[in-house]
């Protein structure tokens, strides 16, 4: 007999998951609270049962995530009893950085890379686990399990470390770091697969409800507080909508959905004409826009 | 699907997860088609999505190959030098599930120069897919993948002869590659190899079976991969758990954590845990699902025993009644995978499933010219090139042959310095020399030798410049040590060079060489309870941390002479400095051969603030004298 297809990648991210214990100084998870965050977290607490995680979670906070993210974070980190770091970029708060006043670009690169790379020196994480999939975008196809990262944590995609069977190479020298993504293989159907097979929680912003959006540059953008500004000619409606990825709350377009169930939610991504990163303002502002963000030091 | 209802979605996950798996990879040589080939696939499956269509149909009109055609290839080649130069660089995975079976397909590079990544592609694949540019036939790079398909143990081929439409369909055409490819591959061991006669860019034999090729009467490529039956023998071999992380979160638990690299193990069973050969039994196993009575090959699992054992990671459990081999000394295939050449003597980090040691590769059998298949005799291993070596560890290791077993029998090696991998290996089987040839345990030791003579052995390392003084101030050591009543032996050029090393040159191969016997020569003097004293420029980090570890821990002293390169080249007592900058003197250090200072040496002196004479009363009092 041979292990079934989620059995077969459980038992892989939980192979990943144990190798960095093993032989990284200061591992962390980086836990953006989204539904891939959810799963890779599952499986850590699995990968160390009885134990509790053998490292902190961070959330690289941008202040401008959905309230219903931090809740749901913060509910996570009692019930499971988990060592929570939250950074945020203390520097761009007061000078005042917004994706609405800076642009999408500006504000992620200010917040979330730079704030990403100014925690991991600050803590010294010498490896960081992400979520990320290889099926989400077309360079992270192209990206090892183990990422090597330079000292300033850029990335080499012409210089990869070749990376054969399940044996990776975790070593480094001072001030370079791995980010490690245990989900590598996984794919959207997969991800929801296994949330339904083992009744993972998730942000409710998942599930369709009635929210206030408005649309603007076709997308649908909810308005999650009194932060966001309404611009001439725009209204606030009253929509069943949903998230197929969740972000920062004036980056990621809604869609108008009745599926509140996850069979409903599956159902549709099935039905889907259309890739989850369709709904994030950020990646389309230049073709290799995700590849230059990671050569930076973005996740 | 527009019918799928709230209810079939369960049934629908269901009939997901009964599905088969296959992981597979496309390569051969440059331009063959092998992308397009991937975003053939994607797209005739439905698989892509309407944005991803829009872009690409965009981006072939912008960067593609095909005019105002759709260029399949920018499908898979996602970075932005790839899709610049229209050629891929690294491996791209990417996953589609049919009717049948869910795939990742890894889609390689055919540039010699990208090989480690097809290698890195091909080490998780069951199939590979060889392409063959039907105008081009066999190539050498056809060739150089289908040898590293093979070493990487991969069963299954489809030999798919491409731009079949540029060839007008034409089945002669076909027949000749397909029997010379079969004559080049009978010796590689694959089970199956099945020719198919494809059109990547217009279509043909993908899906279903091609009006153009009335005489080609199937599978269609994506026929065959749904259906092509892959047997793993790691299924039904004996029980093997790599130990990879000892899980001890309070004082009531003590779990072993690993991914089963084959077998099955049931709750009750008797384990020996080697190499320390102590025995257990299974008090209970968690798998992902919790508390399990068994596991099989492929589940991460925690295991408890019923008594205490030291186990750490490194070590393997296995049945009690069927145990691996364990050695310190291997034979194994190793693809190389960096600029800098291999150096036998040289110390290598070597990285197996679950354990980190130090390795040597003392011995290279041959390199394998891809071209012909032959062995040809050769001293180093170049970028890409194949070998069989002989390699020291050292640990004991507990392994088993790639063939009967890949999680036991596979390993990398990592650079000790810069940590790149550089290389990797699949075992033969363990050499016994290492087990047999035991150090004749002799009644005087090295202690006693020492003790008669009134002093601590020790290794005195002098490295420098060539004209650094090293050899100056290492003799006026050696007379001053000698002058106290120790007992010492000078090794220098020409002691060493005249005798035990004539047959070496100046290459970085014999280089390391001759460093590595001078150590071991060291290391016997050090035994005989003397004080050594060496004087060679020894430039590379690597050999002299060799020594370091050769010898007893504090009995090795560094002794860096660091006189700049402008004043050695000044003095230039031996004219050497001149004839290397007129080119008539190749791999001089410190012109066109590198010299790796010291990091962390014990002692640092130069000739430029102090007399030789000085320099050397430094060091002798530094040592303690
Ligand atoms: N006429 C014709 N052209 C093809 C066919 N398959 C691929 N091509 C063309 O051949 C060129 C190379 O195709 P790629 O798919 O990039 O080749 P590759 O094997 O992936 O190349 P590397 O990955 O760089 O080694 C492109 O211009 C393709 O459009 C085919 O079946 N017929
Ligand atoms: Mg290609």
């Amino acid at each position: 007999m041979s292990l079934s297809h989620l059995k077969r990648l459980e038992a892989e991210s939980i192979h990943i998951l144990r190798e960095v214990v093993a032989t990284a100084q200061t591992p962390v998870m980086l836990y953006s609270i989204g539904k891939d965050s959810a799963v890779m977290l599952h499986l850590a607490l699995k990968a160390f049962a009885p134990g509790k995680l053998p490292f902190p979670l961070m959330h690289v906070d941008t202040t401008w995530k959905f309230k219903d993210m931090i809740s749901f974070r913060d509910r996570m980190v009692k019930e499971h009893d988990l060592d929570l770091i939250v950074h945020i970029n203390k520097e761009g708060v007061q000078q005042g950085i917004g994706p609405f006043s800076h642009g999408s670009a500006t504000h992620t690169d200010i917040m979330k890379t730079i704030a990403l790379k100014q925690a991991l020196d600050k803590y010294g994480f010498d490896a960081a686990f992400g979520g990320a999939r290889r099926d989400e975008e077309k360079s992270r196809a192209k990206e090892r399990i183990f990422s090597f990262r330079s000292d300033g944590h850029q990335w080499d995609p012409k210089n990869q470390r070749p990376e054969l069977w399940n044996i990776y190479n975790c070593r480094i020298n001072k001030g370079e770091s791995i980010r490690v993504f245990p989900l590598s293989n996984w794919t959207e159907l997969d991800i929801w697969q296994y949330i339904h097979q083992e009744n993972i929680s998730i942000v409710p912003l998942y599930y369709a409800a009635e929210r206030p959006v408005v649309r603007r540059d076709g997308q649908l953008i909810m308005v999650d507080d009194d932060r966001m500004p309404i611009n001439k000619g725009e209204e606030i409606l009253h929509r069943k909508v949903r998230f197929r990825t969740l972000g920062c709350y004036p980056l990621t377009g809604a869609v108008e959905s009745d599926a509140d169930t996850l069979e409903a939610i599956i159902r549709e991504m099935l039905l889907s004409h259309t890739s989850e990163r369709e709904g994030r303002v950020i990646d389309k502002d230049v073709d290799a826009s995700m590849e230059q963000k990671k050569k930076e030091g973005y996740f | 699907m527009t019918s799928l209802s709230n209810t079939d979605i369960s049934d629908y996950l269901k009939s997901q997860e009964q599905k088969s798996f296959l992981r597979f990879i496309t390569c051969g040589s440059v331009d063959d088609g092998k992308s397009t080939l991937i975003g053939r696939l994607l797209y005739d499956s439905k698989l892509i999505f309407e944005d991803q269509l829009a872009a690409l149909e965009k981006d072939s009109k912008k960067i593609g190959t095909q005019g105002q055609e759709i260029d399949f290839a920018l499908l898979v080649d996602g970075l932005a030098a790839e899709r610049e130069q229209g050629i891929t660089i690294d491996v791209a995975y990417r996953f589609f599930t049919t009717d049948k079976r869910k795939f990742i397909v890894a889609d390689t590079p055919g540039h010699e120069q990208y090989t480690r990544n097809m290698a890195t592609g091909a080490s998780t694949a069951d199939l590979a897919i060889i392409m063959i540019d039907a105008r081009k036939g066999i190539l050498t790079q056809t060739k150089r993948h289908s040898f590293i398909v093979s070493l990487l143990g991969i069963k299954h081929v489809v030999l798919a002869i491409n731009k079949m439409d540029l060839m007008s369909f034409d089945q002669e055409v076909f027949r000749k590659i397909d029997e010379d490819y079969r004559g080049f591959a009978k010796d590689l061991g694959f089970e199956e190899v099945v020719s198919m006669p494809l059109s990547a860019l217009k279509g043909d034999n993908i899906l279903s079976v091609s009006e153009n090729t009335p005489w080609y009467k199937g599978p269609s490529l994506m026929d065959h991969l749904e259906n092509v039956q892959i047997d793993r023998n790691e299924d039904g071999n004996p029980f093997r758990l790599p130990v990879q992380w000892v899980n001890r979160p309070n004082l009531d638990f003590r779990g072993f954590s690993g991914t089963i690299a084959s077998g099955t193990i049931t709750e009750g069973d008797e384990i020996v845990v080697l190499p320390g050969a102590k025995t257990a039994y299974v008090n209970s196993i968690i798998s992902a699902d919790g508390n399990v009575s068994n596991a099989e090959f492929g589940e991460a699992v925690t295991i408890c025993l019923d008594r205490e054992l030291d186990i750490s990671r490194g070590d393997v459990i296995s049945k009690a009644d069927n145990r691996p081999e364990i050695t310190d000394q291997i034979q194994a295939h190793i693809i190389w995978m960096h600029e800098d050449e291999m150096l036998p003597g040289r110390p290598y980090l070597i990285k197996t499933n679950n354990k980190t040691l130090d390795g040597v590769i003392t011995d290279l059998r041959h390199k394998v010219n891809v071209n012909s298949l032959e062995h040809e005799s050769a001293k180093t291993l170049a970028l890409n090139e194949v070998g069989l070596v002989n390699i020291k560890l050292g640990q004991k290791i507990v392994f088993e042959s790639y063939a009967q077993n890949k999680s036991l029998g596979s390993f990398i090696c990592i650079d000790k310095f810069t940590n790149a991998t550089i290389a990797c290996g699949m075992v033969n089987f363990g050499l016994r020399r290492a087990s047999n040839v035991h150090w004749q345990a002799v009644d005087v030791g090295k202690e006693s030798r020492a003790k008669q003579k009134h002093q601590e052995p020790k290794v005195l390392w002098f490295t420098g410049l060539s004209g650094s003084g090293k050899s100056t101030i290492a003799n006026l050591v050696e007379k001053k040590l000698h002058a106290m009543g120790k007992h010492t032996y000078l090794l220098d050029g020409d002691n060493i060079r005249h005798g035990l090393n004539k047959d070496l040159g100046f290459t970085d191969a014999d280089r390391v060489e001759n460093i590595r016997r001078i150590g071991e020569v060291a290391h016997l003097m050090v035994d005989a309870g003397l004080i050594v004293l060496t004087a060679f420029i020894s430039p590379f980090r690597a050999e002299r941390n060799m020594v370091r570890e050769m010898v007893g821990a504090g009995e090795f002293i560094e002794i860096f002479v660091d006189t700049p390169l402008e004043v050695c080249e000044q003095r230039d007592v031996k004219g050497l400095y001149k004839k290397a900058r007129a080119g008539e003197l190749k791999n001089f250090t410190g012109i066109d051969s590198p010299y790796e200072e010291p990091e962390a040496a014990e002692i640092h002196v130069n000739t430029v603030e102090n007399t030789a004479d000085e320099a050397a009363d430094i060091v002798v009092k530094k040592l303690g004298y």
